[in-house]
């Protein structure tokens, strides 16, 4: 009776993630700052892990930064999103896969706005009919691209060449994770854990034999704000997110921040440049930044992937010293270099380089 | 009689979010907009639930509607299900159709996130692609993306894609694809809430006497609502410092 009792009260906060078969749409901002994750996700999915992942090139934004920058109403993202279930139901898809926290949230508000105004659902398809001609079904489950590396991290694990381990001392790293607000926030049940136990990096940093670092703003937004940052009067809000967590983080001694976001990612990345510059100060140890690494990054270099394809040099703060720590051999001379090996100027003022 | 509070509730957003408020303040505790700006998300809660017009008039017009950065933490946590950032939402919606967006500094700032992140939706199909991220409008982004804003050809084909191919990261959509794009925010009213929103900056930008273009952003107004900071909106003493020196 008590094992079942506990077993319904978990299963709330447990995600069933589909196992084959993916309708992929991309990120505005993780194509735009981090490409190489993207190329990674795809990469390691059909290679690596052998699955059936499928992306129509004519899926556009699905435009939530500018939904909730309030400049594009509800009834528009909507029959935008719609347009995407369109393409996956064309070509006979029905696991849609997003590489965006943002858009992830605003798929799940959709699809529970669906079904509790039917409606709703009736004057989008209305609509998306009006404007392109086209139809969709409703896709049996929607998952953040991090769900399916979560799903797939035991098996990652087992090709792991460098795991989260101090090469010299054999102790694990410590790592901070960091969600993103609108991943299960909103509607808990969407997320692996739900709102309370957010799992999906967790799981992955413990699998690759990490240790979380737990502190007291690990929940708290990074600060994007969207219209807080989209206009720059306004950028003291965002930065000033960010810096309390880094504040709140440092005496945890934390060797990377892993983040689910990819504007998270940018932010906690870019405002680490930024505080450096406007004071002087530094969050990691010895005077350092904290890498911020994206979970394709974390997953690319735990398996061995080249960093610098990976796309760690476009990052301000730079990943040496976790790399070094995980005692991965990479070359400088290599990092700046185009796909045909030009050598392109290096940026000045790095961070850890 | 311009029966806002009716209004409101043909936004679906607040009829879902909001269920009567008992004015605990959980949403203003967890508010990372309360702890920057003077800002409140229990008062407005409570304002919008009077159902009073005039009220509801003074808070379209109002700084205090722009300052929620919509991580909607205040879902998770409030005791009544309610979601003050959705009331947000649909109060901001409203303010802009009828135009009392532009009575407020921040409100105003309005007119940039469309001529920013409004038009490269229909011109590009992307919210923010990284070509639009110019260093001189983002300092922060640091001397790492001035490189890539300079290698962007580059930057994309090392990470394995094309800069403006067919397929991939950033990607150029064909006319047909940008022509659904348009016809999707025509047929969902996405157009007319544009022409809300320039008509009237072109208006707020007559009264203060300021040039404004039609289009683009090289124009005095659009300047000065991207980068104006009257300083009025801030907290005294940030709750920063207490953090800092130790709880």
């Amino acid at each position: 009776m008590k094992l079942e009792g506990k077993k319904r009260i978990w299963s709330e906060f447990q995600k069933e993630i589909p196992d084959d078969h993916f309708f992929y749409v991309r990120s505005c901002i993780r194509q735009s700052f981090f490409p190489g994750s993207e190329q990674f996700f795809l990469k390691v999915l059909k290679e690596d892990l052998g699955k059936d992942i499928f992306e129509d090139p004519n899926h556009t934004t699905c435009t939530g930064i500018g939904y909730h920058g309030d400049v594009v109403q509800f009834d528009t993202i909507q029959t935008v999103v719609a347009r995407h279930f369109a393409l996956a139901t064309e070509h006979g898809y029905k696991d849609v896969v997003i590489s965006c926290v943002t858009s992830f949230g605003i798929y799940e508000e959709i699809i529970e706005t669906w079904k509790h105004y039917p409606e709703t659902l009736e004057k989008t398809r209305e609509n998306l009919y009006k404007a392109t001609g086209r139809v969709f079904d409703v896709p049996d489950s929607i998952t953040h691209s991090s769900d399916i590396i979560y799903k797939f991290k035991d098996e990652i694990a087992a090709k792991a060449k460098f795991p989260l381990i101090d090469h010299v001392t054999g102790e694990p790293l410590r790592i901070v994770e960091h969600i993103g607000c609108h991943y299960s926030k909103m509607f808990p049940k969407y997320g692996v854990g739900g709102a309370e136990f957010p799992h999906v990096l967790i799981g992955m940093i413990e699998a690759w034999g990490g240790e979380v670092i737990d502190y007291p703003e690990r929940r708290h937004c990074c600060g994007f704000g969207f219209r807080q940052y989209i206009v720059q009067a306004n950028r003291g809000y965002s930065l000033s997110n960010s810096r309390k967590k880094f504040v709140s983080m440092q005496p945890y001694k934390p060797e990377a921040i892993i983040a689910n976001c990819p504007g998270c990612t940018m932010f906690m990345d870019k405002w680490q440049y930024t505080i450096k510059e406007m004071d002087g100060m530094t969050y990691g140890q010895h005077g350092q930044g904290i890498p911020v690494l994206t979970y394709e990054e974390l997953a690319g270099i735990v398996m061995g992937y080249n960093p610098w394809d990976l796309g760690l040099q476009y990052h301000n703060v730079q990943s040496e010293p976790l790399l070094d720590k995980m005692g991965i051999k990479y070359d400088q001379e290599e990092k700046y270099l185009t796909k045909d090996g030009k050598k392109l100027p290096v940026p000045k003022d790095l961070i850890n380089a | 009689m311009e029966n806002l509070y009716t209004q409101l509730l043909e936004d679906v957003r607040f009829e879902e979010g909001l269920n009567a408020c008992m004015n605990c303040g959980v949403c203003t505790a967890i508010c990372p907009a309360a702890e920057f700006y003077n800002y409140d998300p229990r008062m407005i809660v409570d304002m919008v639930q009077t159902r009073n017009d005039e009220v509801i008039r003074d808070l379209l017009k109002s700084e205090t509607i722009w300052y929620c950065g919509q991580c909607m933490s205040c879902k998770t946590r409030c005791p009544r299900g309610n979601t003050p950032g959705q009331i947000i939402m649909a109060l901001r919606l409203l303010s802009q159709k009828l135009g009392y967006f532009t009575e407020s500094e921040k409100g105003r700032q309005q007119f940039a996130v469309k001529r920013t992140v409004g038009d490269n939706i229909l011109e590009y199909g992307y919210c923010v692609p990284s070509y639009d991220v110019e260093p001189e409008r983002h300092p922060e982004q640091g001397p790492v993306w001035e490189h890539i804003y300079e290698n962007l050809e580059h930057f994309i084909a090392r990470a394995g894609g094309e800069l403006y191919g067919k397929e991939g990261p950033l990607r150029r959509f064909t006319p047909e694809v940008m022509q659904e794009l348009r016809d999707i925010f025509d047929v969902t009213g996405g157009l007319d809430l544009f022409d809300a929103i320039e008509e009237a900056s072109e208006k707020k930008a007559k009264e203060m006497d300021m040039e404004f273009t039609k289009e683009g952003i090289d124009c005095e107004y659009f300047r000065h609502v991207y980068t104006f900071d009257s300083g009025i909106h801030f907290i005294e003493e940030p709750i920063m410092e207490d953090h800092e020196t130790g709880r």
